[in-house]
């Protein structure tokens, strides 16, 4: 299991790292760095094709290697979200965002509320 | 020599949404821009005029916004096609001006370098350069300059700073230009855009380096702005504003209108001899540009607001908090200010359905945004509501009037969620849009650009839709007018002109939902606008206008509840209103949806009141 805060509460704890999580699943405040994008997480969304969605997530910025954090979350179930993608900030349905793996910086978990 | 300089060159403008270039367009071309469809689709299409120093006439093409060359939507599409020379009638540009936000370039440099595929000279503007050096962010342009292999020019588009090294630019390379042929372009795949985003890292890494507190401000609003509980409170109560702004706020100058054109056809009146001509230019002609004029206050305090949202960064949130309140039924987070505004009226209501990027989310809202209740309903539901809705309270404080009221609002607007769900689950099954969508940084809104934007929305609305509105207000004089009454003739005029001829035609049809041959003939001219139903309800019952009192007095004695209710039920659904046909026509670019939205609120109208009028009747109204 990831530590507590790391995941959100009700997402399954089925991840094969303790570090990596889905972006889908990501708490408010957890930062880290993309380490995969176009993930088949057999999640992905009814709503088009995995490739699609893929190529569509590179164009806005989404690649290894980017900086990432969840900044906000939507009023409803917590979607969408609003991340911080290097230097932009992006908005994305948590249902897309499972196609994203981030690997989970340590410690700052609960970094939500700091400047950066 | 002179005749180089003669020529003409067709530049194309492209970058990422948000980045400014609307404004970099504005810049170049003043006033001197046109605004029209692509032929087929429902993509705007802006091209403006400008002169070089060097004397070259210039047509330049503001592209929809975008981050690749790959399409999804036909406004990608639209861009794609043009920067290829692929659209058979455009030309091919013979030069790109890829316009960037200098804030954010990442994203820019990678369609930079896609672009250069394509062949065709490049020239990079840095635009909102002051913000970037606000912040501190360094950009070594001649590095940049090297490394894309392109000229790379900064800019101010707000304050006009730059244009003139822009301008040279074109000038040096135009004569490279010419061979503007097909472009070579081959869709990337997902490693390929992997790998500019590689490229586009290291040039960034070479000739930018930006401090370590990026934007502090947008970080500080949007904990706010965001927010789930005081984002929400905030949003409220910018829509009430816009709501009250257009409802409110517009009235006195659509009175002023009404009154003046009013005024002009009493005018009209003295002057002319008595007959069929001066009944077409006072009541046909002058009233039907008045009746165009009229929405004129509406459309642009609409989209002042709506221009200083999306200046200012809002729009973007906004639609971030509404996605899953409105995503549910299928409507697009952004839907929310043209159906808010479709309260006050639909046609500034369909307007605004351009902040809606995506065709079918854009579709799905122009269809509905007529069964918001607008407010030339409330003539019609108040003068029913006072003649047949008992003035009396139950359970001791709800008002009777007051509820039917509220359900008729109601009635409105669940009927329009169910509509959509249905047009988004049965029209168009398939896949649903993602939603992935850049929050640009908070930027002061720029008086010109926003005013220069509400004057354009004004000036499409007038030569585009005035003018099918302005068509079919004659059409429906004509057809209430023509032919007069016979002389001598004791019944008021219109029962003998064609719309009374169709009124008792369709009459039979109305039966079944309880309405007489009197209702059917004042539908007709209620086309027109839907509280016209009511002057014209006057004029078959030949009772003085204006005097809803005493018109209420003679239908209360004249109709069962039955029919009452049954025509409040048809108001809440019938297209009533060729104004809204005329503006979805010129939004969608085709008489495909107004015909469509004319037959599917037709038939609930029908329905509505068929099941009104027979469940009343059966309970003994």
């Amino acid at each position: 299991m990831p530590p507590a805060g790391l995941v959100r509460s009700d997402a399954p704890g089925d991840e094969p790292c303790a570090d990596i999580v889905q972006l889908g699943r990501g708490a408010r405040g957890i930062r880290g760095t993309v380490v995969q994008v176009g993930a088949e997480t057999g999640t992905v969304p009814d709503c088009i094709a995995a490739a699609e969605l893929e190529r569509l997530l590179l164009e806005i910025g989404f690649v290894e290697g980017a900086a990432i954090e969840i900044l906000h979350e939507g009023f409803i179930r917590g979607d969408p979200i609003a991340v911080r993608l290097d230097d932009m900030r992006v908005a994305l349905r948590r249902r897309e965002a499972d196609a994203i793996l981030v690997r989970v910086a340590g410690g700052s978990t609960h970094a939500a509320g700091s400047e950066s | 020599m002179s005749e180089a300089l003669a020529q003409q060159l067709c530049i194309a403008l492209i970058g990422n949404p948000n980045c400014g270039k609307t404004a970099l367009f504005n810049a170049l071309t003043g006033s001197r821009q046109k605004v029209a469809n692509y032929p087929g689709v429902t993509v705007e299409r802006k091209e403006g005029i400008f002169e070089t120093p060097g004397g070259r006439r210039i047509h330049v093409l503001d592209l929809p916004g975008t981050y690749s060359l790959r399409a999804r939507s036909p406004d990608e599409a639209i861009t794609r096609d043009t920067v290829l020379g692929q659209l058979a009638t455009e030309a091919a540009p013979d030069l790109v001006v890829c316009v960037a936000d200098a804030t954010n370039l990442r994203l820019t440099l990678r369609l930079v370098l896609e672009l250069k595929k394509v062949g065709r000279p490049i020239v990079l503007a840095l635009n909102m350069f002051d913000i970037a050096e606000r912040r501190g962010i360094g950009i070594d342009m001649d590095a940049l300059s090297r490394d894309l292999g392109i000229p790379v020019v900064s800019t101010v588009a707000v304050r006009r700073n730059g244009i003139a090294a822009l301008l040279r630019q074109i000038d040096r390379l135009a004569p490279e230009s010419g061979s503007n042929g097909p472009g070579g372009w081959r869709e990337p795949s997902a490693e390929q855009v992997r790998s500019a985003h590689g490229d586009a890292q290291r040039i960034l890494d070479a000739c930018v380096t930006v401090p370590g507190h990026p934007d502090i401000w947008t970080r500080r609003l949007d904990r706010v702005v965001l927010h789930p509980v005081a984002g929400i409170l905030i949003l409220l109560a910018v829509l009430f504003l816009v709501f009250q702004a257009v409802f409110v706020w517009a009235a006195p100058a659509m009175e002023l209108i009404a009154t003046a054109f009013d005024a002009l056809a009493v005018a009209a009146q003295a002057w002319l001899p008595q007959g069929m001509l001066r009944s077409l230019l006072t009541d046909g002609f002058i009233s039907g540009v008045g009746s165009v004029l009229v929405f004129l206050p509406q459309i642009m305090i609409l989209f002042f607001f709506i221009n200083l949202m999306e200046d200012f960064g809002y729009m973007a949130r906004a639609a971030f908090l509404m996605d899953r309140v409105i995503g549910g039924v299928g409507l697009h987070g952004r839907a929310f200010i043209p159906l808010l505004s479709s309260f006050a009226c639909a046609v500034p209501g369909i307007m605004a359905t351009r902040v809606i990027n995506n065709r079918r989310d854009r579709l799905a809202t122009i269809m509905v945004a007529p069964l918001m209740t607008c407010s030339a309903r409330i003539p019609v539901y108040t003068l029913l509501i006072a003649a047949f809705v008992p003035h009396r309270s139950i359970a001791g404080f709800v008002n009777l009037q007051g509820l039917v009221m509220f359900g008729l609002y109601a009635a409105g607007i669940v009927s329009a969620f169910a509509v959509t769900f249905v047009f988004r689950k049965r029209v168009w099954r398939g896949a649903s849009e993602p939603f992935i969508m850049e929050l640009p940084a908070y930027k002061l809104p720029d008086p010109r650009n926003v005013l220069m934007g509400v004057l354009l929305r004004a000036r499409i609305f007038l030569r585009r839709a005035g003018t099918v509105i302005l068509a079919m207000m004659i059409l429906i004089w004509f057809l209430s007018t023509v032919p007069g009454a016979p002389p001598g003739a004791t019944d008021p005029a219109i029962n003998y002109s064609f719309a009374g001829m169709i009124g008792h035609a369709v009459q039979p049809v109305l039966a079944p939902i309880g309405f007489n041959w009197q209702i059917a003939i004042a539908l007709i001219p209620g086309m027109a606008a839907r509280e016209v139903a009511v002057a014209a309800l006057g004029t078959v019952y030949a009772v003085g206008g204006g005097e809803a009192g005493a018109l209420g007095n003679t239908l209360a004695a004249h109709w069962s509840l039955a029919t009452a209710l049954a025509l409040l039920a048809w108001y809440v659904f019938a297209p009533q209103c060729a104004a809204t046909l005329g503006v979805v026509r010129r939004e969608t670019n085709s008489w495909r949806w107004p015909a469509i939205m004319f037959v599917y609120m037709m038939v609930l109208a029908y329905t509505a009141a068929f099941i009104v009028y027979n469940v009343t009747t059966a309970l003994g109204g």
